[in-house]
């Protein structure tokens, strides 16, 4: 027992003599904030990439802490609040610019952004002052998924094209749910409602179904999705048996209820939930754009890193630093973007080399639209859009009273937009 | 004659200044705390309701701007709703049902008894998020325990989704609440009814009066402090059931389980509108605060 | 003719009523055990019979996965004092390091403060002293959201902000303790604090002499509630911690999460961790408890 005490003060010790010995260099010591972008979560992935950083920059030091989506936002904003933003953070532009970039909070990086970078996805992560607040490291195009087995079973597969992973047309999508539904599928499809948790799934569904209309204007200045059509194909949704509204459910619980088969399609999917999900689906899943008349627009997600302005230099330099580091060189940025699951945003070769999953996700990438996430007062309009869902359930379906609500939500966010 | 006032008076004064000095030496440790995180904050909160205050820019006086907002904000009342009707159900709710509970455990045999004391305080130490995890699934619409038995049972034919529709929704909330606010209430009743002069209840059975009669004449009457300090500490957790909404339903269907606590975090930290938080802050405190005087009077006059 | 009998059919009618009892009681005593039993059987199973749709009511499998997880996702010093930080653990021992360095703190420096100051508002004849009792009492059930901004910003202007402390000052600061102390010193004699005090004695000796030893049940009801209290204070903790090596049990496990994808088993494993160790003290000390529990109302 004495011996155990002896080592374990001894071990104590050494690592305090350990600690002072690194303290008493030179060192910047910056904070790196990750939201889970696909293993971005997992403290192995990320401390290799991050050993890579350090060997090559010993003068900083970058330590990490994670953020989760139910409340990685409240965090940052008590952060902020407190005066403890992190030095960088990892994220898509509705956060980055939307909203910490709207407030002046984030530092400009456009000197970062590697040659090469699609023209899209920049355009995306600058602000309306023409600021770069996010250097874009992963991209994917949202889509939805269908239960292949079933569909198979039910005979709904003539609806569909299985090489391009879209449907046929419109109608032949809500013919598809009735013959499921009529196979004795109670729930098909679910409207989840219940938080703002993968609602790009239930707006892409509704403004394809629409014929890919437009949800903001094309300045990002003014939202305009309270249209007839948009109301229609709601109205269409609301009337179709199978398709079911549930507040009580936002989208992980929708794909935790499509993995385990009690819905049959899910509107919040990406390659990323088909390998997290691994060895918990018991079915082939098929990944399907959202059904259009026209080419659908899938909503992208983009992801990078944004740096916070600390008001010291020295760290902003160091973030920077770390920015350029982790895309500039090709074999780098290869290893940061296979640890998001996620496709690169420029072109590199031999990236998720013999991954078939991403080759056959990769089809939807093309289909991604304006990234109209950063129209101004986005926050707001998020939450307008699942609370309008939340009214439309009770309505009685008639285009007119859903147009109503649609208003309603709409014109709350655009006073959010003006304000 | 008057030298011995002024020195009998000098002394009460030195017995005062000693009392004074004593006292809040005792009370300086506490009034730290509760100066400093507790009613400076409250101040605080007071001060910046009347101010335009968001993150990244200093805040702009408004006078009375968020307070009139606030009257015009339609949620602001649901909200207000909910909150005290989730007080004034379950406040009375909580404390009969442990009564009942106490009363049908207390006349079982002292295992038996202390086992079940035991069961019902268990949600307490469990820890309300690890709770709410679990009610959450069991309410579920499509696999819920609630629903898989209600069906099997035959006393629904369809399933209900509890959390989703706005009749049931808040009505949950307030049975989650219960199950974990009942389990000190119980283990309170049950040493009450112990407690209760056995030979009062032993004489009024031999003069005829009935169980009911001997319950609410004798042993009602002699648990009335327990009863009160079981309202005071219902009050206060029904005010705190911050977590489960936060978990559960985040204030929807429909703003169906909103309540002002919720709605104070939804605008400070999902809409960064501090100020208009802090002015809902004031109103509800100011709620409180009467609630508490007026509780605290009538068991002062008990 | 028995059933004419009025003494036999009384005895049935309460042998009915007390079987009927049996049956209510442990009908709702189900929903109270289910969550923990729940819980724990949530925690050892796959991932597939986690999320199954069909209740799987004993797991076909026992397997140690999302313990296995929940200790090697993450790694944090198990403490750092004065700069040393302690040799690197599984984050999930660190955060329930840090859970319990956070309820007893609490419970000590609640119980400390609480009982002094009961002791004075009830004995002690000070200026301003109906005041302070008002604003107690109006305090006490005020929800902690309602100065969440300001007590933010406090916290970041007092470099608080992400420490353990920032949790831990609010809860010694709430006035429910002070109350229920208060009741219990008001219940002691006069004259034992007077007697003692003309015996020479210091104000400080009466207190730990004579007033301490005879409030006890009280400080131990007020120990209670405050550990408890402190051990469930989510929200303080969800507001006030950000670094993962700050981070009690419940927040902790949060970030573990996917976006959109909960794994519900490491979930279950992180709720079994947050709860089995209080549930276990509870057992053992579960006379106390009850018997802590009671002095308190017996009083107030």
């Amino acid at each position: 027992m004495k011996k155990l005490i002896a080592i374990l003060l001894t071990v104590v010790m050494v690592m305090s003599l350990c600690a002072v010995a690194v303290s008493a260099d030179e060192v910047t010591e910056i904070s790196l904030w990750t939201y889970p972008i696909g293993k971005w979560v997992d403290e192995a992935t990320v401390s290799a990439l991050l050993d890579d950083f350090h060997a090559a920059h010993p003068e900083i030091k970058v330590n990490v802490e994670y953020l989760d989506y139910a409340n990685g936002d409240d965090k940052v904003n008590t952060a902020i609040e407190g005066n403890q933003a992190p030095d960088i953070i990892m994220e898509g532009p509705e956060r980055l610019i939307a909203n910490w970039g709207a407030k002046g909070l984030m530092v400009d990086l456009a000197d970062c952004i590697p040659a090469g970078t699609y023209e899209a996805v920049v355009s995306s992560c600058t602000s309306a002052n023409g600021e770069v607040y996010e250097m874009p490291m992963c991209m994917v195009a949202h889509c939805m998924a269908i239960n292949r087995d079933v569909f198979e079973e039910a005979g709904a597969l003539q609806y569909l094209n299985e090489e391009t992973h879209t449907w046929n047309s419109v109608e032949d999508f809500f013919k598809a749910v009735q013959a499921v539904y009529d196979a004795g599928y109670e729930y098909v499809g679910c409207i989840y409602c219940g938080g703002q948790g993968g609602d790009q799934g239930t707006r892409a569904l509704v403004t394809n179904i629409a014929g890919a209309t437009a949800y903001s204007n094309d300045e990002l200045t003014e939202y305009v999705y309270a249209t007839e059509a948009n109301a229609g194909a709601l109205a269409k949704l609301h009337a179709q048996d199978g398709i079911i509204f549930d507040p009580s459910i936002a989208a992980t619980e929708e794909i935790q209820n499509f993995v385990n088969g009690t819905f049959q399609m899910a509107f919040c999917w990406n390659i990323s939930q088909e390998k997290n999900n691994a060895d918990a689906l018991g079915f082939d899943v098929l990944p399907m754009a959202f059904p259009c008349d026209v080419t659908p627009v899938l909503q992208g997600g983009i992801w990078g890193f944004g740096v916070f302005n600390n008001g010291d230099e020295a760290r902003i330099e160091a973030a920077k630093t770390f920015v350029k580091f982790m895309s500039e060189d090709d074999a780098q940025y290869t290893k940061a973007v296979e640890a998001t699951n996620f496709a690169p945003v420029r072109a590199l070769d031999g990236v998720y080399a013999g991954d078939e999953l991403f080759t056959e996700y990769s089809v939807m990438n093309p289909m991604m639209g304006v990234y109209y996430q950063i129209t101004k007062g986005w926050a707001i309009a998020r939450t307008e859009w699942w609370n309008m869902l939340q009214r439309v359930m009770d309505t009685d379906g008639s285009v007119e009273a859903i147009l109503a609500e649609m208003t309603v939500a709409q014109d709350a966010a655009n006073a959010a937009a003006a304000g | 004659m008057a030298d011995k006032n002024i020195s009998v008076s000098r002394r009460t004064n030195r017995l005062v200044m000693h009392e004074n000095i004593a006292g809040y030496l005792f009370m300086a440790p506490f009034l730290l705390f509760f100066f400093g995180f507790v009613v400076y904050p409250m101040f605080m909160c007071i001060y910046t309701s009347f101010f335009d205050a968001t993150m990244g820019r200093e805040d702009i006086f408004i006078g009375f701007e968020n307070y009139k907002t606030l009257f015009a904000d339609d949620v602001f009342w649901i909200a207000l709703r909910n909150t005290l009707v989730i007080v004034v159900v379950s406040v009375p709710v909580t404390c009969a049902f442990s009564l009942w509970i106490a009363t049908m455990i207390s006349k079982m045999p002292v295992a038996a008894t202390s086992a079940f004391r035991c069961i019902f305080y268990l949600p307490v130490v469990t820890g309300s998020v690890a709770v709410t995890m679990v009610w959450k699934w069991m309410f579920n619409n499509y696999y819920g325990i609630l629903n898989y038995l209600g069906k099997g049972m035959g006393l629904i034919d369809k399933n209900i989704n509890w959390l989703g529709d706005p009749k049931y929704a808040l009505g949950c909330i307030i049975l989650i609440l219960l199950t974990t606010s009942v389990g000190q209430p119980i283990v309170l009743y049950v040493s009450a009814l112990d407690n209760v002069d056995k030979s009062l209840v032993e004489a009024a059975h031999v003069d005829g009066a009935t169980e009911t009669q001997a319950f609410w004449r004798i042993k009602w009457p002699q648990m009335m402090p327990t009863t009160l300090y079981i309202l005071v500490i219902t009050t206060i957790n029904s005010f705190q059931c911050f977590a489960l909404i936060q978990l559960l339903t985040s204030g929807g269907p429909k703003n169906a389980t909103m309540t002002i606590m919720y709605y104070i975090y939804y605008n400070a930290f999902k809409l960064y509108r501090y100020g208009y938080g802090n002015a809902m802050g004031v109103i509800l405190a100011i709620i409180i605060a009467i609630l508490s005087a007026v509780q605290f009077r009538l068991g002062k006059e008990k | 003719m028995a059933a004419t009998n009025p003494i036999q059919s009384n005895k049935r009618r309460a042998r009915i009523a007390s079987v009927a009892s049996w049956v209510i009681i442990c009908i709702i005593a189900f929903l109270f055990i289910f969550p923990l039993y729940w819980i724990i059987t949530g925690s050892f199973k796959t991932k597939k019979e986690i999320i199954s749709s069909t209740p799987v009511w004993i797991p076909s499998q026992w397997v140690l996965t999302n313990y296995e997880n929940l200790m090697s996702k993450r790694s944090a010093p198990l403490f750092e004092l004065l700069g040393i930080a302690g040799p690197t653990v599984p984050a999930a021992i660190r955060w329930l390091v840090n859970t319990v360095f956070m309820a007893v703190v609490s419970m000590l420096l609640t119980c400390l403060t609480a009982a002094m100051a009961g002791y004075a508002l009830a004995k002690k004849r000070f200026f301003g002293r109906g005041l302070i009792f008002t604003l107690i009492v109006c305090a006490m059930a005020l929800p902690k959201q309602v100065i969440l901004i300001p007590l933010l910003r406090e916290m970041s202007a007092l470099k608080l902000y992400d420490t353990i402390w920032a949790v831990i000052f609010p809860i010694v600061g709430w006035p429910f303790g002070v109350f229920l102390l208060k009741q219990f010193a008001e219940g002691i004699p006069t004259e034992m604090t007077e007697a003692c005090r003309i015996d020479g004695a210091s104000e400080w000796r009466t207190f730990t002499d004579v007033m301490f030893p005879m409030i006890k049940p009280g400080v131990g009801a007020c120990a209670i509630f405050t550990f408890i209290n402190s051990w469930n204070d989510y929200f303080m903790q969800l507001i006030m911690l950000t670094s993962s090596k700050n981070l009690t049990i419940s927040l902790g496990i949060a970030t573990m999460q996917g976006e959109n994808s909960t794994d519900f088993g490491l979930l279950m494993a992180g709720c079994a961790l947050a709860s089995v160790p209080i549930i276990i003290v509870f057992l053992i000390f579960q006379k106390y408890f009850t018997k802590g529990i009671t002095m308190g109302a017996v009083k107030g």
